[in-house]
């Protein structure tokens, strides 16, 4: 294992946020992974995020699971609380803080290992729950540490490194997210940065659970042809369905749209999303359509992207479960126990 | 009624057993007719042995009267109320010699289904029912009171006493009260016609309960959760432990409802799995809130990866086992307790983990509170074990106690004021000796404090390293803080005998009463025992002077492998001879006949001369 030190100094223009941080400010130490790999990408994207939000970085927590994109948090925001969990368990690790405290931001990364594999009932559940995060799957098909092999999110047909074909039908996170009531549900490429970083901050911005499944290339065992999850396979074969200005109350970035090609989703927050529509019947505040036209593109073999779902009022675990606006974790004796007197009159209660 | 039965009058000591069909309303009969008799002043313990089963299996609750205290189950039935045709020859064979029947005689039995050397007592309690009620609900469940109203008679406990309670549990459904006390005057009647007078069990009023409390283990360590400050749980619904997160669910909206905003000071999950749950657990007490689950034998077995991940990255989690018995499905509503190991060694890699053994329901409320404590102290994992007898049983206990302005201990948390004063901070760093370092919430401070959790090898800064001295390093800390936990876990009640005796009986749980019991019995017999009651791993240095002062230690306990003895043996390296393993693990209760023979046979076989006959 090495340990690469990045250097503390940077160009004395950085340009800084409201909050006085540099994009560097958001980073972490240099990432293990492989040169080229889609993950880190997706890691600059979230920084990127970040920063453009002005986001305080310790009020961000970051969660994963086991495997490469589990490794990521490491490489990102070094400012704030970070848990890598077991393979798989991220969701319920992930519920059980937002629990303990409904302030922070709940930044969850995870792979289609992770994900859909060993950990897809706790996928699963989560997104039925609700729970306020963002939950970003880096999808690349493979599994990368252990060297390639298939993931149960590789298309049936597609080859492996070695030339294998894939047998097994593969589980299309993004439908599933729909399915089971996820009120954010993304598709993103690693490759378009501009369609990406969007697309986290709104779901950061979100007031419910989010859903991001991003294509996210490995660059060592499945960017070959044959491949679905490729670079150039993603690059050809990308369906966008709109892309996201995203806009927030206080300073809208004023651009010229052609009439009838964007569509304002106000959000809870009061938050607005400048949806700038690519695909021009798409309507992502309809989640049986937005199911029909992915599945009817994706058998088609087209990778759709965009945001392509999103309740604008959504709620959350913490909503549903009526719990007091102060976070859990900082309730004391005074809020907690019901003392002596009240113990006195349960004892008698059992005679 | 046999009249020529010499006259052999017991008093507040005898054991009744209810054979019942599962489902047919008989529990709260059952239970009215053990409150009345603990309302008469005489201490009372009850058990269900129950089914996997909803509705139409045999079910039995047994209740042991005692004046002396003696709550554990006994062994033998003195009087057995047989109401169940599918069990009634194992049901009949029971009954100890001079014992009591009592029957629904509506059906007529041939006489091969009785035995000779008991009391038969035959009413028609469905030709009763029959008579006065028309809709068959009705029947049934007056029935059940019928039976209470006549046992009462027989056995002499004040009327006035059931009726009382009749009222207390209705109360605000008024209109129930008359018909239920009418059913029980119909039992009390047909008892004085059919045979005039009681039978030689009775009921006196004695002043032997006391001020304690009558309440499941389960309930009481839910309330303890709520005392203690836990605001996430998070568990998956599994027989014998159930009933406890359902207890801490009622008690927190009782009193943690927000009286303005009427919003919850709490969080209940119904996970979708075991592992979901500890899970849920581990998230939420690394974030500062205190948290548990409460499961059985199964669950445990599938916690075992996340369990292994709080330990090593050191993350506060309270984990109730109500064990059953095992190994897989076992026997899902039989008790036992056989997860000692499994929580004591917890997952894979070396790994040891703090257990708590509550002995009764006061306890269970106690430790419940106290293992929030020791769980943010030791950052690591605590179980409390339970077991189905305490768990799902009322029992009578020491009423529980909350001392007045008592704090929670929230361990080594560092604040943003100390962060900002320019405290060092090293999540892993050993900064008092003690083997337990220091931890901050996320999102304390802005720029310092922020560490990475992870189930990996790491430096004392929560760096990841694989170098071999940052992890022996960081495992021989843990086994340094084991040795912390070892002095600050409830320690083991000794108990001495009168006289000075070379034997000694280790113990612990469930097993506790009927062990009272016996010893008791034994020390009848001239074998006075020095006893020792654990409630936690690890042990406490007394427990090796125990085992060293005594010449050879019975250990009791209710599992086919003497779990607690091998803990002895590994972690105080003893020599196995001179732990001598006393086991009951057929899934009810150890009774303290069991217990009484078991030692009796070891030592008869062993020559040992009672004490009295070498004095005289």
């Amino acid at each position: 294992m090495t340990y690469l030190v990045k250097p503390k100094l940077h160009h004395p223009n950085l340009p800084k946020n409201r909050l006085g941080f540099t994009r560097r400010d958001y980073e972490g130490p240099v990432s293990t992974l492989c040169a080229g790999c889609g993950h880190d990408s997706i890691s600059a994207a979230i920084v990127q995020a970040c920063f453009e939000l002005d986001l305080p970085p310790h009020k961000v927590a970051k969660m994963s699971g086991i495997g490469c994109s589990s490794k990521t948090p490491t490489y990102f925001l070094g400012q704030s609380h970070g848990f890598n969990s077991v393979h798989g368990r991220m969701p319920s690790v992930a519920t059980g803080a937002s629990l303990a405290n409904r302030d922070l931001i709940y930044l969850g990364v995870s792979g289609d290992g992770d994900s859909a594999s060993i950990g897809l009932g706790q996928f699963a559940h989560c997104l039925r729950r609700g729970v306020k995060m963002v939950y970003i799957v880096e999808n690349n098909g493979v599994y990368g540490l252990t060297k390639g092999q298939f993931s149960a999110t590789a298309d049936a047909g597609s080859t492996s490194k070695r030339g294998v074909g894939n047998k097994d039908q593969p589980i299309d996170l993004v439908s599933m997210a729909l399915l089971l009531g996820a009120t954010f549900v993304a598709r993103g490429f690693s490759g378009d940065k501009k369609q990406l970083v969007p697309l986290i901050k709104a779901a950061i911005s979100h007031r419910g659970v989010a859903f991001i499944d991003c294509i996210s290339p490995c660059v060592a065992f499945n960017n070959h042809a044959g491949s679905t999850k490729s670079f150039d396979y993603v690059r050809e074969h990308n369906d966008a369905v709109n892309a996201i200005d995203w806009i927030e109350g206080r300073d809208e970035i004023v651009t010229d749209y052609e009439p009838g090609s964007v569509e304002d989703v106000t959000q809870h927050d009061g938050t607005v999303l400048k949806l700038r529509k690519i695909e021009a019947d798409y309507d992502p505040t309809d989640r049986l359509a937005a199911m029909s036209y992915i599945q009817t593109h994706q058998a088609r073999g087209e990778v759709v992207t965009g945001l392509l779902y999103i309740d604008d009022a959504p709620g959350d675990l913490n909503d549903r479960m009526n719990t007091v606006d102060t976070p859990l974790n900082r309730l004391g004796e005074e809020d907690l126990c019901p003392g002596p007197n009240a113990l006195a009159a349960i004892n008698a209660s059992l005679r | 009624m046999n009249a020529d039965t010499p006259r052999n009058i017991r008093v507040n000591d005898f054991v009744v057993k209810f054979a019942n069909v599962n489902g047919s309303g008989s529990s709260s009969a059952n239970r009215l007719f053990a409150r009345s008799i603990l309302r008469m002043g005489v201490p009372v313990a009850s058990r269900n042995i129950f089914p996997s089963n909803i509705q139409g299996l045999p079910t039995w609750y047994e209740v042991r009267v005692s004046e002396a205290g003696h709550i554990g189950r006994r062994g033998g039935v003195d009087l057995m109320v047989a109401m169940n045709p599918q069990t009634w020859d194992k049901d009949v064979a029971e009954i100890d010699e001079g014992g009591y029947l009592f029957y629904d005689s509506t059906k007529p039995m041939p006489a091969s289904k009785f035995r000779e050397d008991i009391t038969v007592l035959g009413l028609p309690l469905t030709a009763i029912c029959n008579a006065r009620y028309s809709d068959p609900r009705q029947r049934q469940l007056f029935k059940n009171i019928i039976y209470v109203g006549a046992l009462a008679e027989l056995l002499g406990i004040e009327m006035a006493e059931v009726e009382k309670l009749i009222a207390e549990q209705f109360k605000g459904k008024d209109k129930l009260i008359p018909p239920n006390i009418e059913a029980l005057a119909l039992g009390r009647d047909a008892v004085r016609a059919e045979f005039g007078k009681g039978i030689d069990l009775r009921i006196h009023r004695a002043d032997a309960v006391g001020d304690r409390i009558f309440i499941e283990g389960n309930d009481a360590a839910g309330l303890g959760c709520v005392y203690g400050g836990a605001t996430v749980a998070a568990w998956y619904p599994i027989t014998p432990s159930t009933s406890l997160a359902e207890s801490f669910g009622k008690h927190s909206k009782r009193h943690r409802t927000d009286p303005v905003s009427g919003k919850a000071r709490y969080a209940i999950v119904q996970a979708e799995d075991e592992l979901a749950s500890i899970g849920m657990v581990i998230g939420a007490a690394w974030n500062g809130a205190r948290a548990f689950t409460a499961t059985a034998g199964p669950g445990i077995s599938l916690m075992q990866e996340f369990i292994g991940l709080a330990y090593f990255a050191e993350i506060p989690a309270v984990i109730f086992d109500v064990q059953r018995g095992g190994p897989s499905t076992g026997m899902p509503t039989r008790t036992q307790q056989s997860d000692l190991t499994i929580c004591a060694y917890a997952s894979h890699g070396d790994t040891k983990h703090v257990l708590l053994l509550p002995a009764d329901p006061h306890e269970c409320f106690e430790f419940a509170a106290t293992s929030f404590d020791l769980a943010d102290r030791l950052q690591t994992p605590i179980f409390v074990m339970l077991d189905l007898d305490m768990g799902m049983n009322e029992w009578l206990c020491e009423p529980l106690v909350w001392e007045e302005g008592r704090r929670y201990d929230r361990g080594k948390v560092v604040t943003a004021e100390e962060l900002e004063s320019g405290r060092e901070f090293g999540r892993y760093l050993d900064i008092d000796g003690d083997g337990i370092t220091q931890r901050t919430y996320p999102g304390t401070h802005p720029s310092r404090g922020a560490f990475f959790t992870r189930g990996t090898s790491k430096t004392r800064y929560a760096r990841y390293s694989e170098e071999g001295a940052d992890y022996v390093e960081n495992m021989q800390r843990l086994l340094r803080k084991f040795e912390t936990a070892r002095s600050i876990v409830p320690a083991p009640v000794r108990q001495n005998a009168d006289e000075p005796s070379p034997i000694g009986v280790i113990y612990y749980g469930s097993t506790t009463p009927a062990m009272h019991e016996a010893m008791a019995m034994i020390a009848d017999e001239g074998h006075p025992l020095d006893m020792l009651r654990l409630r936690a791993f690890p042990f406490h240095e007394s427990v090796s002077d125990f085992i060293a002062e005594h010449d050879f230690v019975f250990v009791v306990e209710q599992n086919r492998d003497g779990q607690l003895r091998t803990l002895l043996i590994n972690e105080l390296n003893v020599d196995p001879a001179r732990l001598v393993p006393v086991l009951h693990y057929d899934g009810t209760p150890i009774t303290a006949r069991f217990i009484t023979r078991a030692i009796g046979e070891h030592l008869a076989a062993l020559k040992v001369t009672p004490l009295r006959k070498q004095a005289s």
